[in-house]
């Protein structure tokens, strides 16, 4: 098939398959997390609510599209787009099964990079939402969301080095590969647990959700940077928030659970897209539970948490990695 | 017209409209979106030479973590609006010095780019700039340059923190 075509397919299925799971992750968490309340949740459209979010999104199309006096309109408009293209563009070199086909840029070797590159990025949606709306409330937010995802980044960062020295090679697909010796026990998540617990903390601080959602911080700051945003400019970020959930999932799964990897996939390679969707759901609900379990941390506690505690143990996980891999312990060779 | 050649054009004429456009915005935070532009530009031209590391690297540090500091400051010192002539009597002298340093510039890259424009392509084929051989080059043959910069930099990071702490 011709490349350009070839990416051009991959492209549009990924983006449906993100929508589709934007769309129904909503569904998910409303459900989860009202069965952890001891509440019913979304039930009144559709068999157990499922038309919801059809509904939600008809509503928002349908809502008047405000723009707030004196804002700068080119930015407030552009950072809702601005927001979704890296959570978008994350997916790009995530390999989802084991077939080169399931993975949009197969040959690329710096894939890990890549996507720090990506998440850093991320970040100009907020600040520029926050800047653009002129209010107070959301200038704060959008200050205190650069603030929070910029500490917690190089912890991420860390966390990554950790799985990029373990695989030696900064392409996901190495990193996968490396973890299959044929058991459960090949997964990073065993042999760096201190770096997959870094990871963890960090995704939730980085997509800014319990028990690190400060940005929206309603006693404080109204919605955060989103507070003049409605209708579909809202929804943009709502969807850059869930699909960089699903995205930041994926990564889990790719970096400590092994990935796509699974019995009989060699046998039936459509299998691997199944347990990776697996391990992916399973990612992603225990971040609902994280949410109904945890009480919003203090502002100044968590600077200090990302950077006297994260950024710390995180160097030190990397030279203690460094050192088991260069005495050659077995497991880390 | 090969492709990569159209979109190195293309790539490029981005790259040169978004310098022109961070020089003469009025606003600094337009300033630093057009230069947040150039380097995503620049990032792309890195990946048309087989370089995807420094591409990598180059949004990373420049796109994604520079200037979000710039940004920052902007918003927090509420400088986006620049002044009509900032300080125009004492920064007289640097009008012309801008003119001769700017020539100066032009002329190497005209002379670098008449003499020198045939080898470029092959060394882009020779050199494999993958994050290995980037890691092995910088700690063996410029094991030296590397550790002063080290220093350098952490003389810096240990400045900042003294500068922002109360007496």
């Amino acid at each position: 098939m011709n490349p350009i075509l070839e990416a051009l397919v991959k492209s549009v299925g990924i983006l449906v398959v993100a929508l589709a799971g934007f769309a129904y992750m909503t569904w998910v968490e409303r459900k989860f997390i009202s069965r952890l309340q001891a509440r019913i949740g979304p039930n009144r459209a559709g068999p157990f609510g499922l038309l919801q979010p059809v509904a939600d999104g008809i509503k928002l199309i349908f809502k008047e599209s405000i723009t707030p006096a004196n804002a700068d309109v080119l930015v407030y408009f552009l950072a809702p787009v601005v927001a979704v293209i890296p959570a978008l563009v994350l997916f790009a070199v995530i390999p989802f099964g084991s077939d080169p086909a399931f993975q949009l840029a197969s040959n690329i070797n710096v894939g890990a990079l890549y996507v720090m590159a990506v998440l850093g990025v991320g970040i100009y949606g907020m600040i520029l939402a926050g800047w653009s709306s002129n209010n107070k409330y959301a200038l704060l937010g959008g200050l205190r969301a650069s603030a929070q995802v910029i500490s917690y980044e190089l912890g991420l960062g860390l966390a990554v080095l950790s799985v990029i020295m373990m695989a030696s090679s900064a392409s996901l697909n190495d990193i996968v590969a490396y973890q299959q010796p044929g058991n459960i026990l090949g997964w990073l998540i065993f042999r760096q647990p201190v770096a997959a617990v870094i990871f963890a903390i960090t995704a939730l601080a980085e997509l800014a959700r319990a028990p690190f959602d400060l940005v929206e911080a309603e006693q404080e700051l109204t919605a955060g940077f989103m507070t003049e945003y409605g209708g579909m400019k809202f929804a943009l970020f709502y969807m850059s928030e869930y699909v960089k959930m699903i995205g930041m999932s994926a990564l889990f799964v790719t970096f400590f659970l092994g990935g796509w990897s699974g019995p009989f996939v060699n046998e039936a390679p459509v299998l691997s897209l199944v347990y990776f969707a697996i391990k992916v759901l399973a990612c992603l609900l225990v971040m609902v539970w994280v949410r109904a379990t945890l009480p919003r941390f203090r502002y100044d506690k968590l600077m200090g948490f990302g950077w006297k505690v994260l950024l710390p143990v995180g160097l030190v996980n990397v030279v203690v990695t460094a050192l088991l891999i260069v005495a050659g312990v077995p497991g880390y060779k | 017209m090969s492709p990569d050649f159209l979109l190195f054009l293309i790539i490029a004429l981005v790259a040169v409209a978004a310098a022109l456009g961070m020089l003469f915005s009025r606003s600094a935070l337009y300033a630093a979106l057009f230069l947040i532009t150039n380097f995503g530009a620049v990032a792309v031209l890195y990946l048309l030479l087989n370089a995807p590391f420094l591409a990598v690297v180059q949004v990373s540090v420049y796109a994604g973590a520079i200037m979000v500091l710039f940004l920052f400051v902007i918003m927090l010192l509420g400088a986006e609006r620049l002044g009509r002539e900032p300080e125009a009597a004492a920064m007289r002298w640097q009008r012309p010095l801008a003119i001769v340093l700017a020539v100066v510039l032009i002329v190497q890259a005209v002379y670098v780019f008449a003499t020198r424009a045939s080898a470029v392509p092959a060394v882009a084929q020779a050199i494999d700039a993958g994050p290995l051989n980037i890691g092995k080059t910088l700690i063996n043959s410029y094991l030296l340059p590397f550790e002063v910069i080290a220093i350098v930099l952490l003389a810096a990071m240990i400045g900042a923190v003294v500068l922002t702490r109360d007496k």
